[in-house]
């Protein structure tokens, strides 16, 4: 298992430098550096631009060097928590990110296990139940769930909410909770507007992993070892809980590393429509005035994140399965 | 009299047998896709809709950036085809159009007085079909006053036309795109499972690293760099790309797991030994083989595609206006106040998840069927 656990970190690192070297690559994209963007706003606003202040940025940023100076730079700044300087916001972006990554990092967890929790009795009722009433209308359902952008669910319950309820869905928090420090009356605020971008998010994922867990179990269902149980007079329920279920379970567990990234995605988007406070309203911002540090450090951090949820998945799935670990 | 009966039978048999041992790899596919409804439906209606695309312009019954500020967010004229209990040419009621003192909003209401019959083949807004023939005759429209089936949005512009002008960038940008993810997959993908080794490492490793990365994010970042400046069909392009860049990965995995396993069959070994040349052996006896798989990978992926650009889009990243794809009409049903007085807006949606359906539908059917020796 150890060995297992730490050829998998192994891995991650190659994964992780080329994360890096791509974030980098977006934050260069644009024309021109963010230190021009910045002298064409203040000079824009009517401000003087001071030299001293752009002479003593460039030399931080290391401006005047090739890329790969700057590269390495960028890189062992954010070994020291410097994630550059956010010039929309004029503040260095470690400390815009944090926290609305914490929340992003809340909402993906959150909807994780939601799925999970949807589509385990779902998938086995269709499993058990194959070509029955709910089975085809939870298929349909499912078809349904992944054929529709996620903005577009969550832009119809906003209308059902307004206009049936005559109330605003979006936010993570109540209003008084808005700019209130973190307590534990903020977090249970939380809990209850989280489940809303969940479902909204987690709907294509869910979709998705009723009709894998569908798929495997009838295919259990039907081998010799189910029939010879039966046959030997094992009670139903505890026949599919001891046996077919812990084989299909396994493809299960291992979608979590697939269903990150849709996750990750999706949340991006979501959150700019429920306006929750998070990364996504955030990054399309920093990406609308170009505004690439905090945009680049986005994308990283958000990527690495996926790779590490992918990492604890693979460990979760050796614990599970012996055979991964053995391959 | 039996006897006869059971010889009948048997002949019937036969032939039934014979035919299916005669019949080419492309015809057993097709007798198997036959028996799926739903595919069968779902590829009718995609047929229906890419005609919509093509022939946007003459369909169309308004010029899809004319503008008229009497009729904004006007609500969809029904059709109605009985008048005074008779069947009559199909029609539409004009609007009467009140102010709501309270909210300033046009508050519209079908006026039974004012009554305006369709008519083929009429006269309208003049257009450039294809951008090549000018052309102002229209499928359907009226002759006095207006006819917007689907409503009209802030600009009094008719949804209907906008939607099905739409239809031509959204639904092309996802063939397009899988093109282009389909050339680099098979080249990739072909090369890495024919050959193996590090190449073929290396390769596995850039797929599992692009797949874990989510892709919202980056297709943003990605979009968001391309010139504001450029014209809009090379932001087009630009945009496809940015979309195959990561769809690719998944058609190269399938590429080049067939090519693994079909590396090691007889045929392939037979054609070897005859001396045939590589670029044969691929193109002649393993290509065709895995073909069918590829095209039901193919319609598979052409959703993530039209999803992709409908959010990319919807965010203000993707396509901008005056484009019109079905993502930039969302755009304008940001706003949940604009959407709950007037949920038309949202329809271009709907058409996004019936197209999405419909190739989700045909694909499942086209995989079933791609292997007519599986049972």
């Amino acid at each position: 298992m150890f060995g297992y656990v730490l050829r998998r970190i192994l891995y991650m690192i190659p994964t992780l430098v080329l994360i890096s070297v791509v974030s980098f690559i977006i934050i260069q994209l644009p024309p021109g550096d963010f230190l021009t963007s910045y002298i064409a706003q203040l000079s824009q606003t009517g401000e003087t631009v001071d030299e001293a202040t752009i002479a003593a940025l460039k030399h931080r940023y290391g401006l005047d060097q090739p890329y790969y100076v700057q590269f390495f730079m960028w890189i062992w700044g954010m070994f020291h928590g410097d994630f550059g300087q956010s010039f929309e916001w004029n503040r260095p972006v470690s400390q815009l990110i944090w926290e609305r990554l914490g929340l992003t990092v809340a909402v993906s967890t959150f909807t994780l296990i939601l799925t999970w929790i949807i589509s385990f009795p779902i998938g086995m009722y269709s499993a058990t139940h194959q070509y029955s009433a709910g089975d085809y209308s939870f298929t349909f359902l499912g078809y349904i769930g992944l054929a529709t952008p996620n903005f577009m669910i969550a832009l119809i319950l906003m209308w059902i909410a307004y206009s049936v309820f005559g109330a605003s869905v979006g936010g993570l928090f109540s209003p008084q909770y808005v700019e209130a420090p973190w307590s534990w009356a903020k977090f249970v605020d939380m809990l209850g507007h989280l489940w809303i971008p969940a479902i909204v998010i987690g709907m294509g994922g869910t979709a998705g992993l009723i009709r894998t867990l569908r798929a495997n179990l009838l295919d259990e269902l039907h081998k010799p070892y189910v029939i010879t149980a039966r046959a030997k007079g094992v009670p139903e329920r505890r026949l599919l809980w001891r046996y077919p279920l812990r084989v299909a379970i396994i493809p299960f567990i291992s979608t979590v590393g697939w269903s990150l990234p849709g996750i990750i995605s999706g949340e991006t988007i979501v959150a700019v429509v429920l306006s929750l406070p998070t990364t996504g309203p955030l990054l399309l911002r920093a990406l609308q005035s170009q505004d690439m540090y905090l945009a680049g450090s986005f994308i990283m951090l958000l990527s690495f994140l996926t790779v590490l949820g992918t990492l604890i998945s693979d460990i979760l799935l050796g614990w599970v399965d012996p055979r991964i670990r053995y391959e | 009299m039996a006897d006869e009966e059971l010889v009948e039978q048997e002949k019937l048999e036969t032939t039934v047998e014979e035919k299916i041992y005669l019949a080419s790899q492309w015809q057993l596919i097709w007798w198997r896709f036959r028996r799926h409804k739903l595919a069968i439906i779902s590829g009718i209606i995609l047929i229906i809709i890419y005609l919509f695309a093509i022939f946007c312009e003459f369909l169309s019954p308004y010029d899809p950036n004319k503008y008229d500020i009497r009729y904004t967010y006007a609500p969809p004229q029904k059709i109605h085809i009985f008048r005074d209990g008779k069947l009559v040419r199909p029609f539409v009621y004009g609007y009467k159009i009140e102010l709501d003192q309270q909210t300033l909003r046009r508050i519209y209401k079908p006026d039974p007085n004012q009554v305006y019959p369709i008519y083929l083949f009429v006269k309208g807004d003049p257009y450039k079909l294809w951008g090549k023939w000018e052309k102002d005759t229209h499928f359907i429209g009226v002759k006095e006053g207006t006819v917007f089936l689907l409503g009209t949005d802030r600009m009094g512009r008719d949804m209907f036309s906008r939607i099905l002008y739409g239809a031509r960038i959204s639904t092309s940008i996802g063939l397009i795109g899988v093109f282009l993810s389909f050339v680099l997959g098979l080249i990739i993908g072909g090369f890495s499972g024919y050959y193996g080794g590090i190449f073929d490492n290396f390769v596995q490793r850039v797929i599992e690293f692009i797949r874990s990365i989510p892709t919202i994010p980056l297709w943003m970042a990605l979009s968001a760099a391309l010139p504001p400046h450029w014209p809009p069909v090379r932001i087009y392009f630009g945009i496809t790309i940015i979309l195959s860049l990561i769809g690719w990965t998944g058609l190269a995995r399938v590429v080049r797991s067939r090519f693994l396993s079909l590396r090691e069959e007889d045929f392939v070994m037979a054609a070897r030994l005859v001396g045939a040349s590589e670029w044969r052996i691929i193109m002649r006896h393993m290509v065709p083989s895995f073909m069918s798989y590829i095209i039901a990978n193919i319609t598979l992926s052409i959703p993530g595609m039209i999803l992709g650009e409908t959010s990319l889009s919807f965010l203000g990243l993707g396509l901008r206006p005056p484009t019109i794809s079905w993502g930039v009409l969302l755009q304008e049903a940001q706003n949940v106040r604009t959407v709950a007085l007037s949920p038309w807006l949202l329809l271009p949606g709907v058409f996004v998840i019936i197209t999405v359906l419909c190739f989700n539908f045909l694909g499942d059917g086209l995989r079933d069927a791609a292997d007519p020796y599986a049972r």
